[in-house]
């Protein structure tokens, strides 16, 4: 378990996190969000012991992050921001530099390495000098160096960043696989990301937590959660009988508002308090025969939810 | 294997992983050669000793030694692979005292590849070879010095080049602390008590009782204490200065 107390840390007259009191369970991926500079990195560089905190504490397993950091960082993996490595070495030096660090003994390196170089998938590339190797390839090397001791708790911060779409599946897929029995702390821009890896989402802003809550609770936060878009075949529908649609669709219970768009002849409506509409229109397009081309539903999405919660 | 030695194997593997060692070693050797035989003029003494080699040894390290501890730290904030390092379990004495004893046993193998010199004084004539021993010691306990000072300049600053400079500045100072050149700079307001101390901390002096081949247990101290106080003192700019 992770309990964080009253973490703070201020450079000058700067306040960077305030005062962030959270705890996470075993098996829970939480997701830090938030715009830049929300001080997302500044908290998980103090958790990772990097930073030390102007104020307040934090125990890993019981292990104070202020008085008995190495003991924190031994059952811990981190992944700083950018996936800092060591560009003169090869992946399979720095692979075992870091065992070695990490007191792994020696007839058990060659297996740790084996299992994280055949899980990222760095086989190909451990002669080469890491300075030589694409972006992809050095996320994935400091995502194995972050779980070559099998960690509890993995920190990591933006790891997806400067990944193609495979890579980023591939790595959702392997914090899903191993997040069962550990704690994870991911920070990410990627909204998508949240929603498909983490148990719990964290809004970050100026320091402090603005929400703190499920990604599915998030979503339902949008206005467009539960919208319905209709689209009508192009040129069947005058503008003027568009906009009289509209009129009548407005008019049904539950209902907030109902958005025309002239140029792609729809019409987008939105809920009251995310209430599940698409009965009543359905029920409706069939009394009056408009015969719409396309009709679905929005499920909402966190950019949405988290633009709106950012900038408030 | 304990981390102080992972990071010690470590930082020695990066000099040659880059030409920065072949380098170095070879224009320290050449310099070195140039120093004793031109200026030190070894053949025109006529002496089987080795002082006009060791004489020039602490003009070559404040030139070249800075060279090596610039990159010691400065390097790791530069390229933010500090954070890796001081997010392992890894204490920040082990991590100082690895990357010096490294930084150290590179610039003592740079030193003991000049063995040519001895044997050649040796097949010359025959020296007092225990001097010769006592002279190495001093010059790697000197080299050491100027690497503990290297190690605190480049924990303080992410520039190398600036970090190289005011190395250079700073171990020049107190290479010649005894001398007037920088005795005159204090001497003038301070009184003379705190001058004498400022004296005493003179490498040069302490340097040139050693590689006259009088092993003082004094001067090693000497050495030793400077080392130590110098690393002390990177730990603590790092413990403040880490993460900006």
């Amino acid at each position: 378990m992770i309990e964080v107390s009253k973490l703070s840390k201020s450079y000058g007259d700067f306040l960077a996190v305030d005062a962030l009191s959270f705890q996470v369970d075993q098996g829970e991926v939480l997701g830090f969000l938030g715009p830049n500079g929300a001080g997302k990195t500044t908290s998980m560089r103090m958790l990772a012991g990097f930073v030390t905190p102007t104020a307040g504490d934090a125990y890993i397993y019981g292990h104070s992050i202020c008085d008995d950091s190495l003991a924190a960082r031994r059952i811990m993996g981190y992944l700083p921001e950018g996936a800092p490595l060591y560009g003169d070495m090869t992946p399979l030096k720095f692979l075992r530099f870091i065992a070695d660090t990490r007191s792994i003994l020696n007839h058990e390196q060659a297996a740790a390495i084996d299992s994280v170089v055949d899980t990222l998938q760095l086989g190909s590339v451990l002669q080469q000098p890491i300075d030589t190797l694409s972006k992809g390839y050095r996320r994935r090397l400091g995502l194995a160096q972050a779980i070559i001791h099998d960690p509890k708790v993995l920190i990591l911060d933006e790891p997806t960043d400067g990944l193609d779409p495979n890579q980023k599946h591939e790595l959702r897929k392997l914090i899903s696989a191993i997040s069962a029995d550990r704690i994870i702390l991911v920070s990410s821009h990627i909204l998508e990301e949240v929603e498909a890896v983490c148990s719990r989402a964290m809004i970050i802003a100026q320091g402090r937590i603005l929400i703190d809550s499920t990604p599915q609770a998030l979503i339902k936060m949008s206005r467009w959660h539960n919208a319905v878009t209709l689209t009508f075949r192009q040129n069947s529908v005058s503008d003027q009988e568009l906009k009289a649609r509209a009129a009548i669709i407005a008019g049904i219970a539950n209902v907030e508002r109902a958005e025309i768009n002239i140029d792609k002849q729809g019409i987008t409506v939105s809920p009251k308090d995310g209430a599940a509409i698409i009965y009543d229109i359905n029920q409706l397009t069939a009394a009056l025969k408009w015969q719409p081309e396309q009709c679905h539903v929005e499920t909402g999405n966190l950019d949405d939810v988290f633009r709106t919660i950012t900038t408030q | 294997m304990s981390p102080f030695l992972a990071i010690a194997k470590r930082e020695l593997g990066s000099y040659f992983a880059t030409p920065i060692a072949y380098i170095f070693i070879v224009v320290y050797l050449f310099l070195s050669g140039l120093f004793t035989f031109y200026l030190g003029g070894f053949f025109e003494r006529e002496q089987a000793d080795l002082s006009a080699f060791f004489g020039f040894h602490p003009w070559l390290y404040l030139l070249l030694v800075p060279a090596v501890s610039m990159r010691l730290w400065a390097e790791e904030r530069k390229s933010g692979s500090i954070e890796l390092l001081m997010t392992l379990p890894v204490t920040l004495w082990q991590a100082v005292l690895g990357k010096f004893l490294a930084a150290w046993l590179f610039v003592g193998l740079a030193l003991s590849l000049t063995f040519p010199m001895w044997i050649t004084v040796n097949y010359l004539g025959s020296p007092d070879n225990g001097a010769i021993i006592t002279a190495y010691l001093a010059s790697f306990l000197m080299a050491g010095a100027f690497l503990a000072i290297g190690s605190f300049v480049s924990a303080a600053n992410r520039n190398q080049v600036v970090a190289f400079i005011i190395t250079i500045a700073l171990c020049f100072m107190l290479m010649l602390a005894g001398f007037p050149l920088v005795l005159d700079l204090f001497s003038i307001w301070l009184p003379a008590s705190v001058t004498n101390s400022i004296a005493n901390l003179s490498f040069l002096t302490h340097f040139q009782n050693l590689s006259k081949g009088v092993l003082e247990l004094a001067d090693i101290a000497f050495f030793l204490l400077v080392i130590g106080t110098w690393l002390y003192a990177t730990t603590v700019i790092l413990d403040l200065k880490k993460a900006e």
